[in-house]
């Protein structure tokens, strides 16, 4: 074993963690509200082009998330206007926000795709804390970014749990005629809610291109954003929940480029488990656990509520007599 | 502010609804601190008032006025701004949701402490009387804990004028005490009850004055409790020269038995018996009427016999073979029909045409291996309207656009077309004109002529007094009588329908 390639492994964990937390925290928020958003690979890409632009023109990665952030949010409003305000099913204009955003994507960013990157997140080294053997090297040299990724998921916890604003999002994703007649908003939360998800869908495409691969390809997403949406599922909508299951995601994306190295070859050096494992079968794993959890959350819910929002998918609209 | 010293007046309050006219003049005066009973059989417009009340419906003519002010509610938010709360028959709560975060739900602080939610909650509870858990999840409570949450809810946002919509159906007689107490309890603070109830016992028990709707009307104005007795009040609810419907005379002879209930029970997810050891008999060319306030059981009761959802113990029997725990379809080949009281989402599909809906039980012999044969579904489409005399504009339009009238018409002829043994009716008139209800009596009357068994689950006395040969009656998910609609009285029937035996038996 080479301690050099398990703090490769595990730095890439931190990496492919942070994107897929960021994604999966913002569309946890959606369908806290009962909007499924399905864009979030589109968004991603939006995300991605915009900041990558940014970072080109201005030098700043910083600018670059501010702005893959606000441009992402409004992106994702078109979803929110056209599912919620205006009542369409939300699955097909969510599936049409990811088509729309990864071809919009690739034609903004055109220009872009030979274009070496000028502004990258940087390590940040957290004083002393950054000589701890293997920690040191991983977690207290991650980017700020990552540091913020849980810090929003445990504002996301305070606020959804905590707050009268979001008991207020909860109640309209469970159940849009009681939060109503409860004198609640239910409209206006919902596409607050969406804005917020496409924020992060947002800053998490500008951790792909400022970050984990720098540079800018209509390639660049590459899925993640479908695996951002199994997140949700598999995390049973819970911020602590998606967490764990970004970082074993995350893993497994880390592992999946890496896999080639784990047959023992003669004079070989680095992780050596004597057997092969397709790099195929690891990708599709986290599609597949989560199929596993949603059967289990499906069983559970035989003797008690789902702990999926009720009203998800629901069109509401006020009856009128 | 007092100006006529009346927490509540609602003044000449119509309201109509297409084809059916809910309030025409009502009148209701309900002092402060007093519980008020409103009472009236089922349409005689009782829930629409309180609708008007609560602001959730704008009433065409007419006025309603808190402490003497004249109000003017564009949305139920205004009522509820304005002190008037309801309580509605099927709660408004988040099951997912604790008690305290159901009861803070769009009027809390915007920081909320659990524990702290928890306190008021659990105190502003015991203030009254109610006892509650508030830190449990709401579908984790029984019927009694979750009314007790929509009380708190309506406290919490300091209602002054409460209204509670039927609030002891869904109680057990131990909870339907305890909710007597608690709005005792609220009446001694200074706040105004309105109780909606259809039976004597609890009026008498819990309320001050009692107002009478009848058809839409008011007949009785606010007299005391201590004047009214069983047989003032059936008179005033049904009126002393109601219109008694033609009583249905026999032609042929009650055959042999088509349709064979024994000791079923069926359980809820709170494992209450809401059906509970029912046994009956429909025999050929009888019908048997199955009467009951709303919610008895009576439901589940067709829905168990229809094979919808499992029974724990007992048989069904159709024309002689035993369907116990057989599909709904099993059922049908074995000679059932079915006329759920849902009928938009349960008995017909609101999104498909008329045709595609009349060949929903004849489609096997519309088909030609894999495929629906079009135009033999379209000349049974076409017979059945005709013979039923559905008012369509095209075959091909979704049947979501028809009347009430229209939808049952074809929604029963469809189930009577392929010639069924037995017809279980739940409430197959419930919310038609007059002309409706006249066309679907006649069916029945006309199909139990020819040999099938009905079996006719109502809440209109009239109708089952005019249709059935046998009568029984639903409490709490048991048969608890049975009457001959041609000696019983509708005293006798309307004191079983509120649990009179219980009384008596003890």
């Amino acid at each position: 074993m080479n301690e050099q390639t398990i703090i490769g492994l595990l730095v890439s964990v931190i990496e492919f963690g942070t994107l897929l937390y960021l994604a999966a925290l913002g569309e946890m928020i959606a369908e806290k509200s009962g909007v499924l958003n399905l864009g979030v690979e589109g968004m991603m890409a939006m995300g991605g082009v915009s900041a990558f632009w940014v970072g080109v023109e201005t030098g700043n990665p910083w600018l670059a998330l501010v702005f893959a952030a606000v441009v992402v949010a409004i992106f994702a409003s078109i979803h929110g206007v056209v599912s919620v305000a205006i009542g369409a099913d939300q699955v097909v204009s969510g599936l049409a926000l990811t088509i729309l955003g990864l071809g919009l994507a690739a034609f903004l960013g055109e220009d872009l795709v030979f274009e070496a990157p000028r502004a990258a997140f940087a390590n940040f080294e957290l004083g002393p804390l950054a000589d701890i053997p293997w920690l040191g090297e991983t977690i207290f040299s991650m980017t700020l970014v990552s540091w913020l990724a849980l810090a929003l998921g445990g504002a996301t916890w305070f606020v959804l749990n905590r707050t009268r604003a979001g008991l207020s999002l909860r109640a309209v994703g469970e159940s849009a005629a009681t939060a109503d007649a409860a004198g609640t908003p239910v409209v206006r939360i919902r596409l607050i809610a969406v804005a917020i998800g496409g924020a992060l869908a947002g800053m998490a495409g500008a951790y792909l291109t400022l970050k984990l691969a720098p540079g800018w390809s209509e390639l660049s997403t590459a899925g993640r954003g479908w695996i951002a949406v199994a997140l949700v599922i598999f995390g049973a909508w819970r911020p602590g929940r998606v967490l764990v299951g970004s970082v074993l995601f995350g893993g497994l994306l880390a592992l999946e480029p890496r896999l080639q190295t784990f047959r023992c070859q003669p004079g070989q050096e680095g992780l050596c488990l004597g057997f092969e494992i397709d790099p195929i079968i690891v990708s599709m794993l986290p599609y597949i656990l989560t199929i596993v959890v949603l059967i289990l959350i499906s069983i559970r819910a035989r003797h008690r509520p789902s702990v999926a929002p009720a009203a998800i998918g629901q069109v509401y609209r006020r009856e009128e007599r | 502010m007092e100006a006529n010293g009346l927490a509540v007046e609602l003044a000449g309050i119509w309201k109509r609804f297409p084809g059916v006219i809910a309030n025409a003049g009502a009148n209701l005066k309900v002092r402060p601190g007093t519980v008020h009973a409103l009472l009236g059989e089922n349409g005689a417009g009782k829930t629409t008032l309180m609708n008007v009340l609560a602001g959730v419906y704008l009433p065409d003519e007419g006025t309603v006025s808190l402490d003497g002010v004249e109000q003017h509610f564009a949305k139920p938010a205004d009522a509820i701004a304005a002190g008037v709360g309801m309580v509605h028959q099927e709660f408004r709560l988040i099951p997912t949701f604790t008690v305290s975060e159901n009861v803070v739900l769009g009027s809390g602080p915007p920081i909320i402490a659990k524990s702290t939610i928890e306190d008021q909650v659990a105190e502003l509870a015991s203030r009254f009387g109610l006892a509650t858990e508030p830190g449990r999840e709401v579908w984790q409570l029984s019927m009694g804990e979750r009314q007790r949450v929509e009380i708190l809810k309506a406290l919490w946002r300091d209602a002054r004028v409460l209204i509670l919509d039927e609030p002891t159906a869904v109680l057990t007689p131990g909870e339907a005490e305890e909710l007597g107490r608690i709005t005792a309890a609220m009446a001694a603070d200074g706040r105004s009850l309105i109780f909606i109830s259809h039976k004597l016992d609890e009026v008498t028990a819990f309320c001050d004055e009692a107002t009478v709707l009848r058809g839409g009307k008011t007949v009785a104005e606010s007299l005391p409790v201590s004047e009214l007795d069983a047989t003032r009040l059936a008179e005033l609810m049904v009126g002393e020269t109601a219109e008694v419907s033609q009583r249905r005379t026999r032609e042929t002879d009650v055959g042999s038995p088509v349709l064979a209930v024994e000791h079923v029970v069926v359980r809820d997810i709170h494992d209450r018996a809401i059906v509970d050891d029912v046994s009956l008999t429909v025999a050929s060319g009888e019908i048997v009427g199955i009467a009951g306030v709303a919610g008895n059981g009576q439901r589940p009761l067709a829905d168990a016999i229809a094979g919808l959802i499992p029974t724990e113990s007992g048989s069904v029997m159709i024309s002689g073979t035993d369907v116990s725990g057989t599909s709904p379809r099993a059922r049908n080949m074995a000679g059932l029909s079915y006329v759920p009281e849902d009928r938009l989402g349960v008995g017909l599909a609101p999104r498909m045409d008329v045709v595609e809906n009349s060949i929903m039980r004849a489609y096997r012999a519309l088909s030609k291996g894999l495929l629906i044969d079009r135009t033999g579904a379209s000349v049974y489409g076409d017979k059945l309207v005709e013979d039923y005399d559905v008012k369509v504009g095209k075959m091909e339009a979704p049947v979501a656009g028809l009347s009430g009238g229209n939808l049952q018409r074809l929604l029963v002829g469809r189930e009577l077309e392929v010639n069924p043994a037995v017809l279980v009716a739940a409430q197959p008139t419930r919310g038609l004109d007059v002309k409706g209800v006249a066309a679907i009596q006649q069916i029945l009357v006309r199909q139990a002529a020819e040999g099938v068994g009905i079996l006719l689950i109502s809440e209109d006395l009239e109708e089952l007094f005019a249709l059935s040969d046998r009568l029984l009656v639903m409490h709490e998910g048991e048969v608890v009588g049975e009457f001959d609609p041609d000696v019983a009285t509708r005293q006798e029937v309307g004191a079983a329908m509120a649990g009179a035996h219980k009384v008596e038996e003890t």
